[in-house]
C-alpha cells in the first residue's frame, strides 16, 4: 500500500511541472509585449518597467518560469495589478466559499445519484428505470447557466422562496447562508448527480447479477437485506472515486454558476480576472485548480485501494 | 494433400455477411433515442443554413416601440431589451453553435488523432512527452481551461473556437493512443509491417480507418459539449460579441430582466438544451451500435 502510495504521489511530479509550464507559457499567447498586457490602462513607463523587473519579464524565458515557479513554491504567486492584494491571499478568501458551494452540490448530487441509480437498477426496465434514464440525459444536457436562471426564475421572482443572488457565511448567518447557496448548489451538482446515477445503475446490475448476490438471495436473506448490505456495498467502491473526481469538476462548474448567482468565490475571481486582464490571478487561479485537480484525482486512486481490499494486496 | 471441395451453402454464407458499417447502422436504425437526436439535429442543422429565407425578421433590428414584449402572433418567442425578434435571433444564433461545436471538435481531432497515432505507433520518448503533456491539459478542468486560453486570446467566437478545441484536444490524443496502442499488435498491421509498408502508410491506411468507430462516437459526444461550452464562453462575454446573436449571449442579456422579460431566457436555453440532448443521443446510440458486444 506504502509502494503503491509513493508510486503514486511521484507521478504526480511531472504532471505538475506540465502544468505549471503550460500556464506559465499561457501569458506569452498575447501577442505584443506582456509587462504592457499586465499593466492594462495603466500607461506609466515606470510601472512597466516596475512590472517587467518585477515579473523578470527582461530575461530569457527559462528563467522568467525558474523565477517564476520558486516564487509558486514559496506561496508567492505576484500580484494582482487591479486589486493590489496577493494572489495567495484572494485564492485563501475565495476558496472556502467554493468548498461550500461544492460540498453542497456534493449533498445533492449523492442524494439524487444514488437513489435514482440504485432503483433504476433494482427495478431495471420499468418505469422508474425510464425516468431514471430520462433524468440522467436531462442532467447531461442542461446548460448551468440555464438552469440556474429558470431557478432563478421560478424560486425567487415568481414564488419569492429564495434570495436571487448574493452569499451570506455560514458563520454569520448558517440559516441564510443555506437559503443562498441552495440553488445554486442544487444547479452545480445537477450533471453530477446524471453521472453519478448512470455509473451507480451499471455497478448495481453487475453486483446484482453477480454470484455472491445469488448465493445470499439462496441462503434466504431479504430482498432488502440482499440490495442494501450485499449487493450496493460493492456496487458503491466505484462510484466513491467517481464523486471525488466530481468534486473536482465543481471547481470547473462554480465559474458559470457563482457567476449567475453572483457568490464571490473562486469561480468569479477567475471571470473578474479575465475581464481585468489581470493575468497574475487568472495564473495563480488556474495553477491552484489544476493543482487541486490532480490531488483529488490522487484521492480517488487511494480511495478506490482503500475501500477495494482485493487491490491492497 | 486434402481437396477443398466447393460448399454452395458457405458461398451463400459469405456473399451475405454483412459489413461492420452497414451492421453498425442496422444497429443504429434500431435505436429510437439516436434517431430522435439525429432528427434533431438534422432539424437544427436546416433552420442554420436556411436562416436568412426562414428568419421572420432581421436578428440585429432593433425596434423601440416593441421593446421586451411577450410572446405573440407578432413575435412568436417575444422580443429583446432593444425590440430585436427573439426568434430570429435563435434562428441565426443556431449558426454560432453549430459551428463552433463542429469547429471546435475538427480541431481537437485535426490536432490530437495525428498526435496520437505517432504516441501510440512510436512509443517511447514521443510517446513518454506527449503523454505528459496530456496529463497535464486534462488536469485543468476543461472549461477553467478554456477560460483562461479564450483570456489571453481574446474574446471573439473564433477565438472561443481555437480554446475549445485546444482544451477538448486531449481527450483525442488520448483515446487515439489508446486506441492504436491496441491495434498495432493485430495481425493485419504485423503482415503490413511484413511486406514492407513505411510506417506512414501502416498507420494512414491500416490503423487509422480501424480506429474510426470509438473517435466518431467520442466526436459527437463532445460536439455535445462544445456546444455548451461555447455557450458558456458566449454567457460570460469570451465568445460571439453583440450585436451577432448566439445563443449563450442572449442569455447574458436575458439575465437581466428575470423579473419583467423571462422569455428572453427561455428560448436560446431551450435551443441549447435541445441541441446538446441531440448530440448525447446520437453519440450514446452510436457507441451501442458500433459495440462489438452487442449483436
Amino acid at each position: 500500500m506504502l509502494t503503491f502510495l509513493g508510486n503514486r504521489f511521484l507521478q504526480l511530479i511531472p504532471t505538475l511541472f506540465f502544468v505549471s509550464v503550460m500556464i506559465f507559457l499561457l501569458q506569452h499567447l498575447l501577442p505584443g509585449d506582456p509587462a504592457l498586457a499586465m499593466a492594462g490602462e495603466e500607461r506609466d513607463p515606470a510601472v512597466i518597467a516596475q512590472i517587467r523587473a518585477q515579473y523578470h519579464l527582461d530575461q530569457p524565458l527559462p528563467q522568467q518560469y525558474v523565477a517564476w515557479i520558486g516564487g509558486v513554491l514559496h506561496g508567492n504567486f505576484g500580484e494582482s495589478i487591479r486589486m493590489k492584494e496577493s494572489v495567495r491571499d484572494l485564492v485563501l478568501e475565495k476558496l472556502p466559499v467554493t468548498a461550500q458551494l461544492a460540498v453542497m452540490a456534493m449533498i445533492f448530487a449523492v442524494a439524487i445519484g444514488l437513489t435514482t441509480g440504485v432503483l433504476a437498477a433494482v427495478k431495471k426496465d420499468s418505469m422508474w428505470d425510464y425516468a431514471a434514464g430520462v433524468l440522467a440525459l436531462w442532467g447531461r444536457s442542461t446548460p448551468t447557466f440555464w438552469l440556474g436562471i429558470m431557478l432563478i426564475v421560478l424560486f425567487a421572482v415568481k414564488l419569492d422562496w429564495l434570495p436571487a443572488s448574493g452569499y451570506v457565511s455560514p458563520f454569520e448567518n448558517f440559516w441564510r447562508s443555506i437559503a443562498s447557496t441552495i440553488m445554486p448548489a442544487f444547479v452545480l451538482g445537477n450533471a453530477s448527480a446524471a453521472i453519478l446515477m448512470r455509473h451507480t445503475r451499471s455497478a448495481m446490475l453487475d453486483a446484482l447479477n453477480s454470484d455472491y448476490v445469488r448465493t445470499a438471495r439462496a441462503k434466504g436473506l431479504t430482498e432488502r437485506s440482499v440490495i442494501l448490505k450485499h449487493a450496493m456495498r460493492n456496487a458503491l467502491t466505484p462510484v466513491i472515486t467517481l464523486g471525488a473526481l466530481q468534486l473536482g469538476e465543481f471547481l470547473s462548474g462554480a465559474v458559470l454558476t457563482e457567476q449567475i448567482f453572483s457568490i464571490p468565490g473562486f469561480g468569479k475571481l477567475i471571470v473578474d480576472a479575465v475581464f481585468n486582464r489581470d493575468y497574475a490571478v487568472v495564473q495563480g487561479v488556474v495553477l491552484v485548480t489544476a493543482t487541486v485537480y490532480i490531488l483529488l484525482n490522487l484521492i480517488a486512486d487511494v480511495l478506490y485501494v482503500v475501500v477495494n481490499p482485493r487491490l491492497r494486496a | 494433400m486434402a481437396d477443398v471441395a466447393f460448399d454452395p451453402a458457405l458461398a451463400r454464407d459469405a456473399a451475405t455477411i454483412e459489413s461492420p458499417a452497414r451492421r453498425a447502422l442496422r444497429r443504429l436504425v434500431r435505436r429510437k433515442g439516436a434517431l430522435i437526436g439525429l432528427a434533431i439535429i438534422v432539424l437544427f442543422v436546416a433552420v442554420a443554413v436556411l436562416a436568412p429565407l426562414i428568419a421572420p425578421y432581421d436578428p440585429a433590428a432593433q425596434g423601440w416601440t416593441s421593446v421586451r414584449k411577450p410572446p405573440s402572433w407578432l413575435h412568436w418567442f417575444g422580443t429583446d431589451e432593444v425590440g430585436r425578434d427573439i426568434l430570429a435571433r435563435v434562428i441565426f444564433g443556431a449558426r454560432a453553435s453549430l459551428l463552433a461545436g463542429v469547429i471546435s471538435v475538427c480541431i481537437a481531432l485535426g490536432i490530437g488523432v495525428p498526435l496520437g497515432l505517432t504516441a501510440g505507433y512510436l512509443g517511447g520518448f514521443v510517446d513518454a512527452l506527449l503523454s505528459r503533456l496530456t496529463d497535464a491539459m486534462l488536469a485543468c478542468p476543461y472549461l477553467i481551461l478554456a477560460i483562461a486560453l479564450a483570456a489571453f486570446l481574446g474574446p471573439s467566437l473564433g477565438d472561443a473556437m481555437i480554446a475549445i478545441g485546444v482544451a477538448t484536444t486531449p481527450v483525442f490524443l488520448r483515446l487515439t493512443r489508446g486506441q492504436v496502442m491496441a491495434v498495432k499488435v493485430e495481425d493485419y498491421v504485423e503482415a503490413a509491417r511484413a511486406v514492407g509498408n513505411p510506417r506512414w502508410r501502416i498507420a494512414l491506411v491500416h490503423i487509422l480507418p480501424n480506429i474510426l468507430p470509438p473517435l466518431a462516437v467520442q466526436a459527437s459526444l463532445s460536439i455535445a459539449a462544445a456546444i455548451i461550452a461555447e455557450a458558456s464562453l458566449s454567457f460570460l462575454g469570451l465568445g460571439q460579441q453583440p450585436p451577432d446573436p448566439s445563443w449563450g449571449s442572449m442569455l447574458n442579456a436575458a439575465q437581466r430582466f428575470l423579473s419583467n422579460a423571462p422569455w428572453m431566457a427561455l428560448w436560446p436555453g431551450l435551443a441549447i438544451f435541445l441541441t446538446v440532448m441531440s448530440f448525447n443521443l446520437l453519440g450514446d446510440g452510436l457507441r451501442d451500435a458500433l459495440d462489438p458486444r452487442e449483436r
